[in-house]
C-alpha cells in the first residue's frame, strides 16, 4: 500500500529518496527551502515560486486540506514540491479537499518521505541549485536533467506569470480612487488588501508603459512580488522611472528589486534566499522588530550607489551593514528596514518623492501580519499626495 | 548599553516545593535566570525553600535563602538585602502570589523595590478572572460567557444567558471537587446546588462549556520596545475539559491553517499588550470550536509556566534566560540566539520535527481517586519526545513514560486491551483517562473508522488518522516483516521491543537483524531554525533518516543517564545529581553527554552538558546513543531507578558502567545475598524472608512474626509496600500483588520483613572510593520507621542518636560500602530501636537526600561521586579543592520535610505509610531543631496556630506516647478536645480534654466543630489495618477546612517543639552562604 518510489537529484549530484504523492513524470527547477510551519497552499499558489522546487521544512504537509480562499493565484506555480510527510487525511472545518488531490489535479510532481532536513542543509551549505524530481525516472536521467536545468540568475520568469491583459478588482465600499498594480506575479491577498482599503485596483501586465499607466489617472502605483531575477525586467524598470514623482509608489518583494534598479542600484543573488515566516526585520526609525513573511532569492545592494564597500559583519547584525543614505537620480534614498539575520536591505524610501518599498510580504498569506501597517502607510502617502 | 544600570541587585523568588502543577520547570527557569543575571553583573538574591533545586546551589546566587516563601519571610529578606528589583515571573504561581502580596502590603514601596517583568496591575488583571474577561472584551477579544453565582436563582439567571451545555466550577475548592458539566436545566440545578454547597464561600462559576473544543497554547515573549514573538505553538491532543497539564500536547500546532494560526498569534500578542505584561514570557490559552473555528481566550499566565519549559525544550529557545534579560532592559534583538550564535532572539523558531509531551500519572498510589481527567491537574510528571513526524514522536513519548508501554500498543500490555468488548471500548473512549490513548490505538487496530474514534474522543481526526497510520504500518510489518517494512516501522517510531512482540522474536534478535541490515538511528539537531542556519549546540534527537549530524569529539566522553519523567519517588533530586555529575565531569575535562526525556529539568537544558540527547531511557534508545558517541563510560548511579534498571542490559552489551558495578547493584537489591553479607559483617537486619505465593508467605510470617512489612522487590518509592498486622491481611496482600497486571511489579517475589515498631529511622549518604569513605550526612527521621523515608521529615545532624549507635552506623556504612565494592554513592537506611541498629536497605546509588545533604553541609556530594566513579580518589579531590576540609562541625540544624499532594486527591486518606506519596520537599535551617522544623513546616504550607484548640484522637497503641503530646500542647497554652476513648485515657492521667463525638454521632460532632472553625489543629493517628474510616473522615474534614493535621506521634511532638520556637525565630532568614560561613 506504500506509494511509488520517487527521486530527487541535485545539480551537484546528491540523490534523495522519497515517495510519490501522486502525479508522475519529471520536473526540474531551482530548489529552495521554506521554513513556514503553516501556509502550504499559499506557498504552492504564490507565483513567486515559478520555476522552483520548494522543499517544505515542516514535516507534515496537507494537515488542514485546501480551500479556495487561501489560493494566491489561480494555480500552483512551483514546478515541484518536496516534504517529509504528506497527510493522508485533511482535517479542518475550512477544508474543501485534500492537498494530495490538489497536487495531482494540477499535475505537480511532489515527493514525500524525503529527508528534507538533509536537503535543506545541503542547499544552505551549497546554495540554491537546480534539481530534478521524478517518479519512474532513472537516477541518471534525473542527474542529466538537473545539471542541464537553468539557474535563476538572469531568469525572466515574471513575464511568464504576469497577467496578459489588464483586469480590475473593485474597491470594497466607496472607492478612494484607482491604484495601478504592475503584476510581476501578484498574490491575490495583495489585491484583496488594496481593495479592502477602498481602492479600485487595475492589475496591468509587467511591461505596461508609463504612458498607459498615467493615462488611467491612478492615485497610486503598486509594484508586486514575483519570481526570478529582476535584471531582465528592463521594461518594468523603465515604467517605474516614468511614474516616480508623479504618483505615490509602493513595491513589495520583486517590486522592491525593480524599484531599486529604477533608482540606479544593482541587485544580487542571495546564497539560498529568504523563504519563511519568521524573519526578524528591524524598522530602522524606531528599532521595532517585525516578524515577517519572506520569499525572495535576490536583494538590492545599496552599496552599489556609493563609493564605499559593504563592511564585514562581526557578531549580531548592525545598522552599519547598510549605508545611512544614498544619493540617486531621484534624490536621497534611505534604508528603512533591515534583516536581522543577515543584515540585508528589507525596505527603502525616497526622501523627496513619495515612493517606498519592502523586500518582504506585509500581506503575509502565509505568515505573520506584523507589517500590515505598511499598506496603511501607502494609503496615507496617497492621501497626502492629493 | 542594553542592560539597565539603575538596578544593581535583584531578588529572584523560586517556586518552593514540587507540587502537582508546579514542578521542576521552575528550577530550570530560576537557574537560567540567576545564571544570566549574574553573568551580566547583577547581584542576585534568591529565595526558595526547595533544597533539591540547582538554583539553590550557593554558586548560582550571591545570597541564597532556603527559607519559607511567605510574605513575612521575604519581607525580612528584602529588609536585609535591600534589592533594587524583584523578579517574580520565573517562580510559578508561588512567586507571583508572594510578590503580589508584598506589593499590596506596601512592602515593595517602603523598601523602594521595583517589580520587574510584570507589574502588580498586570498580574492582577491576568489572575482575577473577572478583570481578565473585562480586559479581553475591551481589547476586542472573546472569552467564554460566564458569571459568578452565590445562589440558585443567580445561577439560573446566568445559565439562561449562556445556554447549554454549561460548566459549573465551585470557587475555592481544592482538587476540582464539585466541578460538573450540565447538558440541560435539570442536570444544571443538581450540579449547581451541589457546587454551592461544597464551595466554602458558597460561590460557583457558571460558564459556557467548551468541552470537546480544541485547545491551544501560545508562548509569547515581549520586550520593552513592544517587540513580541511567539516562541512556540502547542496543540492539545485531548480536547478542552482536560487540563493542559494532563493533556497529551503537540508542538507545533498541526491542525490550524495559516490564517487561523496568524489570527491566534495576533490575539495572543494583543492579550499581552492588553494585560500590560511589560517584558518576559507569557502563556495564552485558546479554545477553538472545531465546527466553526470560533476562537475564545481561556486564560493567560503573565509569567514563565510549565508550558514555557516545554516550549523551551521543544524549540531550543531558552525562554527563562531571555525573560530575565528582557526584565532588566534588554530587547529581543540585542540578545543572541545561542543555538546559531549569529542571529538574534527576535524571531520565531521554526521546527522541522514534531514534539509530543505526555503526562505521567501516579494514580496507583491514590486508589480512591477517580482516573477521569478533568479541569484540575493531577499528573505528577511528563515525558517529552522529539520525532521527525507525529507518529514517531508519539511512540517515543509513550515509551519514555516508563509505565510498561513500548509505544502505541504492540507490547505485552495489549492483552489487557484485547479483552475489552467493543461496547466497553466505545464507552471508555468517551472518557478521558490516562489510558485512553492506548484504547484509541486498540480501536483502530480493530479497524474502527477514524471518524468514529474522533467522534468518541473529540481528538482531532488528523491525529487519529496519524495513529491509524501507525496501526497500518504495524499490520504491514506483521504481514511481511521484510527490510522495507522494518524501515517503515522504525520511521513510524516502533521500538525494537514492539517489533519483537509483533513477530514473537526476542528484542535482541530484532536489534541484531536491524543493525545488520544497516537500519541505524540517525541524530538530528534541534536548532530553532529548521536548518536555515548552522547550529553550534549539539542538542540532538534520534530518528531514522539519511543523514546523521553527530560530530566527532576531541575529548573523552561520558554519558550521564537521566531519570526520565518525574513520578512520586523519583523526582527532581535525581536530576540534581545528574546535573552535578555533568558539571563536575566537564570541569574534569570530559565531554559530557546527557540522555533524558524530561522537559522540566535543568539536565535537559542544552548548556548543562556538552551534548544533549533528548531521547527515551530505554535500552534500545540508550544503546544507540552510546553507539553514536562511543563514550568511555556511562553513569547510571545518579538518575534513580530508571538508569539503574538499564545497568545490567548495558553491561551485557559491553558498555562500561562508571563506578559501582551492575553486579554490586544487583547484589544490594537481592535480599538473600544482601542478608548474607550483613550476617558476615555482623550487622543486624529485621528478620526476613521472601515468598512467591500465599503459602510461602505464611511460612515466612511464622518465622519472622507480626506485624510484618511486605513489598514486591525491585521498586522505588515503596510502591505497594504495606504493614500487615494479621495473617488475613497478609493473604489479601499476596492475592492483590499477583492478581495485579502492573508490569513494574509482576514477576518479582514478595519480600517480608519483621516490622520494627517505634524505631527511629536513620538515613546515611556517603561516597566510597574503594579505600576512603566520605560521609555526606547522617539524617534522623522525625516520623518513626514505617513511614517511607521520602514522606518522613528528617533532621541533620541527628538530634537524639546515641554516640554508640552513631558509631555503629558509620561502621556499618563503611563495611557495607566495602563489601558491595561501591565506587561512588551509597545510601543506607537504618532503624534504631533502643541501642540496637538494624540495616533496612542499602542502595549503591544516588539517593533523594543527596541535594538536601549537600545544602546542609556544603559538600558537593554528587560531584565528588561522579569523579570517584570515573576513577578519582577522594584524597585526590581534596587536593584538587573540589572537597574542602570536611571535618567542620555544623553549628546549625537542617530539617527536610515532605510535601504531599492531598489537595489534588480529596478522596484519599492523608495517612503516611511505607508507600511514598510525597511529590516534593522543603528545607528549614535554624539554630535548633524546633526552629528548623517550624521553618520546614511553614515552607511546606502548614501555617501552625500559636493558640487555640487542638483536637486529639490516638490509636490505642499510640495512647501512651500521646500523653506526652497532650502535655506539650497544654504547656503551650492550647485547649484540648478529644474523641471519647482518647479523652478518657488522658483524664486517667490527669489531663483534661473535652470529649467530642465522632463524626455522625451527634449534633455537635467533631465534623461540625471543624466546620465552625472551633479547632485549630488536628492530631489524629491511624488505627492501622482497614478500620480507618472514622479517622479518615476526620482527616478529610480537617483538610477540607484547611486545618493542619498531624498523623504521627513523633510528628506531633516535633510540631509542639516547633511551636516553642515562636514566630520571631521562624521569620529570621539567613542565607546559605552565611550559614556555611558560620561553620
Ligand atoms: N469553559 C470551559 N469549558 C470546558 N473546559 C474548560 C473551560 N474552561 C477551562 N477548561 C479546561 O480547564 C482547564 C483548566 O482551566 P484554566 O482556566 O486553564 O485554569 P488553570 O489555571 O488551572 O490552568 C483548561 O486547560 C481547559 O481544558
Ligand atoms: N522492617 C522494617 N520495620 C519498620 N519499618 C521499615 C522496615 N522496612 C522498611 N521500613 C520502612 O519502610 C520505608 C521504605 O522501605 P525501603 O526499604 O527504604 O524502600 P524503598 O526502596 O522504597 O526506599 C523505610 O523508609 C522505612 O521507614
Ligand atoms: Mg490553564
Ligand atoms: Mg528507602
Amino acid at each position: 500500500m506504500r506509494d511509488q518510489p520517487a527521486l530527487l537529484v541535485t545539480a551537484d549530484g546528491e540523490t534523495f529518496r522519497g515517495r510519490s504523492v501522486g502525479h508522475g513524470g519529471m520536473a526540474t527547477g531551482e530548489a529552495v527551502f521554506n521554513t513556514s510551519m503553516t501556509g502550504y497552499q499559499e506557498i504552492l499558489t504564490d507565483p513567486s515560486y515559478a520555476g522552483q522546487v520548494v522543499v517544505m521544512t515542516a514535516p507534515h504537509i496537507g494537515n488542514y486540506g485546501v480551500t479556495g480562499f487561501d489560493d494566491q493565484s489561480s494555480r500552483p506555480h512551483l514546478t515541484g514540491m518536496v516534504m517529509r510527510s504528506m497527510s493522508r487525511r485533511a482535517s479542518s472545518w475550512r477544508s474543501e479537499g485534500s492537498l494530495r488531490d490538489f497536487l495531482v489535479e494540477h499535475e505537480i510532481v511532489s515527493v514525500s518521505e524525503v529527508d528534507t532536513r538533509r536537503l535543506t542543509r545541503h542547499i544552505r551549505d551549497k546554495g540554491a541549485m537546480p534539481v530534478a524530481v521524478g517518479v519512474d525516472v532513472s537516477e541518471s536521467d534525473l542527474r542529466d536533467a538537473a545539471t542541464g536545468a537553468p539557474g535563476m540568475v538572469g531568469a525572466d520568469l515574471a513575464s511568464k506569470v504576469s497577467t496578459s491583459s489588464p483586469y480590475r478588482i473593485e474597491a470594497k465600499g466607496l472607492s478612494k480612487g484607482l491604484v495601478v498594480a504592475i503584476d510581476l506575479g501578484m498574490k491575490i491577498d495583495i489585491g484583496r488588501r488594496l481593495a479592502g482599503m477602498g481602492y479600485d485596483v487595475e492589475v496591468v501586465p509587467y511591461r505596461e508603459p508609463t504612458q498607459q499607466i498615467l493615462e488611467r489617472n491612478p492615485v497610486g502605483v503598486f509594484v508586486s512580488n514575483g519570481p526570478g531575477d529582476p535584471e531582465p525586467l528592463s521594461d518594468t524598470v523603465a515604467s517605474i522611472r516614468g511614474v516616480l514623482g508623479k504618483v505615490p509608489l509602493f513595491g513589495i518583494c520583486l517590486g522592491q528589486q525593480v524599484f531599486g534598479l529604477a533608482v540606479g542600484a544593482s541587485t544580487f543573488k542571495l546564497p539560498f534566499g529568504h523563504h519563511g515566516g519568521n524573519h526578524p526585520v528591524q524598522r530602522l526609525n524606531d528599532g521595532v522588530v517585525e516578524i515577517t513573511a519572506q520569499n525572495h532569492g535576490f536583494a538590492v545592494d545599496l552599496w552599489s550607489l556609493t563609493d564605499d564597500r559593504r563592511p564585514e559583519r562581526t557578531g549580531l547584525v548592525t545598522r552599519d551593514l547598510l549605508p545611512q543614505s544614498v544619493e540617486t537620480r531621484f534624490g536621497p534614498l534611505v534604508p528603512t528596514h533591515q534583516n536581522l539575520n543577515d543584515g540585508t536591505l528589507e525596505g527603502m524610501r525616497l526622501l523627496d518623492l513619495p515612493a517606498f518599498s519592502v523586500q518582504y510580504h506585509p500581506e503575509a498569506a502565509p505568515g505573520p501580519g506584523d507589517a500590515s501597517y505598511l499598506f496603511e502607510e501607502f494609503d496615507q502617502m496617497i492621501s497626502e499626495a492629493r | 548599553m542594553p542592560g539597565r544600570t539603575d538596578i544593581r541587585s535583584i531578588l529572584v523568588i523560586g517556586s518552593g516545593p514540587i507540587i502537582i502543577g508546579q514542578a521542576c520547570e521552575f528550577d530550570y527557569s530560576g537557574t537560567q535566570a540567576s545564571k544570566v543575571l549574574r553573568s551580566k553583573g547583577y547581584r542576585v538574591i534568591l529565595v526558595n525553600s526547595n533544597p533539591a533545586t540547582i538554583m539553590t546551589d550557593p554558586e548560582y546566587a550571591d545570597a541564597t535563602y532556603i527559607e519559607p516563601i511567605t510574605p513575612e519571610v521575604v519581607e525580612e529578606i528584602i529588609a536585609r538585602e535591600r534589592p533594587d528589583a524583584l523578579l517574580a515571573t520565573l517562580g510559578g504561581q508561588t512567586a507571583l502570589n508572594v510578590a503580589t502580596e508584598l506589593a499590596k502590603r506596601g512592602v515593595l514601596e517602603r523598601h523602594s523595590v521595583e517589580m520587574i517583568g510584570a507589574g502588580l496591575d498586570a498580574i492582577e488583571k491576568a489572575e482575577d478572572r473577572g478583570r481578565f474577561k473585562a480586559t479581553m472584551e475591551e481589547a476586542g477579544l472573546e472569552c467564554p460567557r460566564a458569571g459568578y453565582a452565590r445562589s440558585m436563582s443567580e445561577a439560573l439567571n446566568i445559565s439562561r444567558d449562556i445556554g447549554y451545555p454549561i460548566m459549573v466550577r465551585p470557587s475555592y475548592i481544592l482538587g476540582g471537587g464539585g466541578t460538573g458539566l450540565a447538558k440541560d436545566e435539570t442536570e444544571f440545578i443538581e450540579i449547581a446546588k451541589n457546587g454551592l454547597a461544597v464551595s466554602p464561600v458558597s460561590e460557583i462559576l457558571v460558564e459556557e462549556s467548551l468541552a470537546g473544543w480544541k485547545e491551544f497554547e501560545l508562548e509569547v515573549m515581549r520586550d520593552r520596545n513592544d517587540n513580541a514573538v511567539i516562541v512556540c505553538s502547542i496543540e492539545n491532543l485531548d480536547p478542552m475539559g482536560v487540563h493542559t497539564g494532563d493533556s497529551i500536547t503537540v508542538a507545533p500546532v498541526q491542525t490550524l491553517s495559516d490564517r487561523e494560526y496568524q489570527e491566534m498569534r495576533d490575539d495572543a500578542i494583543a492579550v499581552l499588550r492588553a494585560i500590560g505584561v511589560e517584558t518576559g514570557g507569557s502563556n495564552v490559552q485558546f479554545a477553538v470550536d472545531p465546527e466553526t473555528g470560533r476562537r475564545l481566550v481561556i486564560e493567560m499566565n503573565p509569567r514563565v509556566s510549565r508550558s514555557s519549559a516545554l516550549a523551551s525544550k521543544a524549540t531550543g529557545f531558552p525562554i527563562a534566560k531571555i525573560a530575565a534579560l528582557l526584565a532588566v532592559g534588554y530587547t529581543l534583538d540585542e540578545v543572541v540566539n545561542d543555538i546559531t550564535g549569529a542571529t538574534p532572539a527576535s524571531f520565531e523558531p521554526a521546527l522541522d520535527y514534531v514534539v509530543v509531551k505526555i503526562p505521567r500519572f501516579d494514580f496507583e498510589k491514590f486508589p480512591s481517586a477517580s482516573k477521569e481527567l478533568g479541569t484540575s491537574m493531577r499528573s505528577v510528571g511528563e515525558a517529552m519526545a522529539i520525532g521527525r513526524t507525529f507518529p514517531e514522536a508519539l511512540q517515543k513519548a509513550l515509551r519514555s513514560l516508563e509505565i510498561g508501554h513500548s509505544g502505541l500498543n504492540a507490547d505485552a500490555t495489549e492483552e489487557h486491551l484485547r479483552a475489552i468488548s467493543d461496547g466497553e471500548l466505545a464507552a471508555m473512549l468517551a472518557i478521558a483517562t490516562p489510558n485512553r490513548i492506548f484504547q484509541a490505538g486498540e480501536a483502530l487496530r480493530r479497524n474502527w473508522a477514524v471518524d468514529r474514534v474522533a467522534e468518541l474522543t473529540h481528538i482531532d481526526p488528523w491525529f487519529v488518522d496519524q495513529m491509524a497510520a501507525i496501526i497500518d504500518v504495524r499490520c504491514e510489518y506483521v504481514e511481511q516483516p521484510d527490510h522495507d517494512a522494518l524501515v517503515e516501522a522504525k520511521r513510524y517510531g516502533f521500538s525494537d521491543a514492539q517489533l519483537a512482540f509483533l513477530t514473537g522474536e526476542a528484542e535482541d534478535d530484532v536489534r541484531a537483524r536491524r543493525l545488520s541490515e544497516g537500519v541505524k538511528r540517525t541524530y538530528k539537531r534541534v536548532d530553532t531554525c529548521a536548518a536555515e542556519f548552522e547550529a553550534v549546540t549539539p542538542y540532538m534527537y534520534g530518528t531514522f533518516e539519511d543523514e546523521t549530524e553527530v560530530e566527532p569529539a576531541d575529548r573523552p566522553r561520558v554519558v550521564v543517564l537521566g531519570s526520565g519523567p518525574n513520578r512520586i519517588g523519583q523526582g527532581i533530586e535525581f536530576d540534581y545529581c545528574c546535573v552535578h555529575a555533568a558539571l563536575a565531569l566537564r570541569d574534569a575535562g570530559y565531554e559530557t553527554v546527557m540522555v533524558n526525556c524530561n522537559p522540566e529539568t535543568v539536565s535537559t537544558d542544552y548548556d548543562t552538558s556538552d551534548r544533549l540527547y533528548f531521547e527515551p531511557l530505554t535500552a534500545e534508545d540508550v544503546l544507540d546513543v552510546i553507539a553514536a558517541e562511543q563514550p568511555e563510560a556511562v553513569i547510571v548511579q545518579l538518575g534513580g531507578q530508571t538508569p539503574l534498571n538499564l545497568a545490567g542490559l548495558l553491561a551485557a552489551a559491553g558498555v562500561t558502567i562508571a563506578g559501582t558495578s551492575p553486579e554490586s547493584i544487583a547484589l544490594a537489591e537481592d535480599r538473600e545475598k544482601f542478608g548474607e553479607i550483613c550476617r558476615q559483617l555482623g550487622l543486624r537486619q529485621p528478620a526476613a524472608g521472601t515468598a512467591r505465593s500465599t503459602a510461602e508467605a505464611l511460612d515466612v510470617v511464622d518465622q519472622v512474626g507480626l506485624p510484618a512489612m511486605v513489598r514486591p522487590s525491585f521498586v522505588l518509592g515503596g510502591r505497594k509496600m504495606r504493614v500487615v498486622y494479621s495473617v488475613e491481611e497478609l493473604g489479601e496482600y499476596v492475592r492483590e500483588i499477583y492478581g495485579d497486571a502492573d508490569p513494574e511489579v509482576i514477576g518479582a517475589p514478595i519480600l517480608i520483613d519483621r516490622f520494627l515498631e517505634s524505631a527511629v529511622e536513620i538515613d546515611v549518604d556517603a561516597v566510597y572510593d574503594g579505600n576512603e569513605l566520605l560521609v555526606g550526612g547522617v539524617m534522623e527521621h522525625v516520623e518513626e520507621a514505617g513511614v517511607h523515608s521520602g514522606d518522613s521529615a528528617c533532621v541533620t545532624p541527628p538530634p537524639t542518636l546515641s554516640e554508640e549507635a552513631r558509631k555503629e552506623i558509620l561502621r556499618a556504612t563503611r563495611d557495607l560500602a566495602d563489601a558491595l565494592e561501591v565506587q561512588g554513592l551509597i545510601n543506607i537506611q537504618f532503624a534504631v530501636k533502643g541501642d540496637e541498629v538494624f540495616v533496612l536497605e542499602a542502595n549503591p546509588r544516588g539517593s533523594r537526600t543527596v541535594p538536601f545533604i549537600s545544602k546542609a553541609t556544603g559538600v558537593p556530594l554528587a560531584q565528588v561521586a561522579a569523579r570517584v566513579m570515573m576513577g578519582s580518589s577522594i584524597e585526590q579531590l581534596r587536593r584538587e579543592g573540589l572537597l574542602k576540609d570536611d571535618s567542620r562541625p555544623t553549628t546549625f540544624v537542617a530539617v527536610k520535610n515532605a510535601v504531599l499532594p492531598w489537595d489534588r486527591f480529596p478522596e484519599e486518606d492523608s495517612v503516611l505509610g511505607p508507600e511514598m506519596k510525597a511529590t516534593g520537599e522543603v528545607m528549614g535551617i535554624g539554630e535548633d531543631v524546633g526552629t528548623a522544623y517550624a521553618k520546614a513546616l511553614l515552607a511546606g504550607g502548614k501555617i501552625l496556630p500559636d493558640r487555640g484548640r487542638v483536637f486529639l484522637s490516638f490509636a490505642d497503641r499510640d495512647k501512651a506516647m500521646g500523653l506526652a503530646v497532650a502535655q506539650a500542647f497544654v504547656m503551650l497554652g492550647f485547649e484540648l478536645i478529644a474523641t471519647p476513648g482518647t479523652s478518657r485515657y488522658l483524664s486517667h492521667h490527669a489531663i483534661e480534654a473535652e470529649p467530642v463525638e465522632k463524626v455522625g454521632d451527634g449534633p455537635n460532632d467533631i465534623g461540625t466543630r471543624l466546620e465552625n472553625g472551633e479547632v485549630q489543629l488536628v492530631i489524629n493517628t491511624p488505627r492501622g489495618g482497614k478500620a480507618r474510616t472514622d479517622g479518615k473522615t476526620i482527616r478529610q474534614a480537617a483538610r477540607g477546612h484547611q486545618i493542619p493535621c498531624v498523623t504521627t506521634i513523633p510528628g506531633a511532638l516535633a510540631v509542639a517543639r516547633s511551636l516553642r520556637a515562636g514566630p520571631g525565630a521562624i521569620n529570621r532568614p539567613r542565607s546559605l552562604q552565611e550559614w556555611h560561613r558560620s561553620t
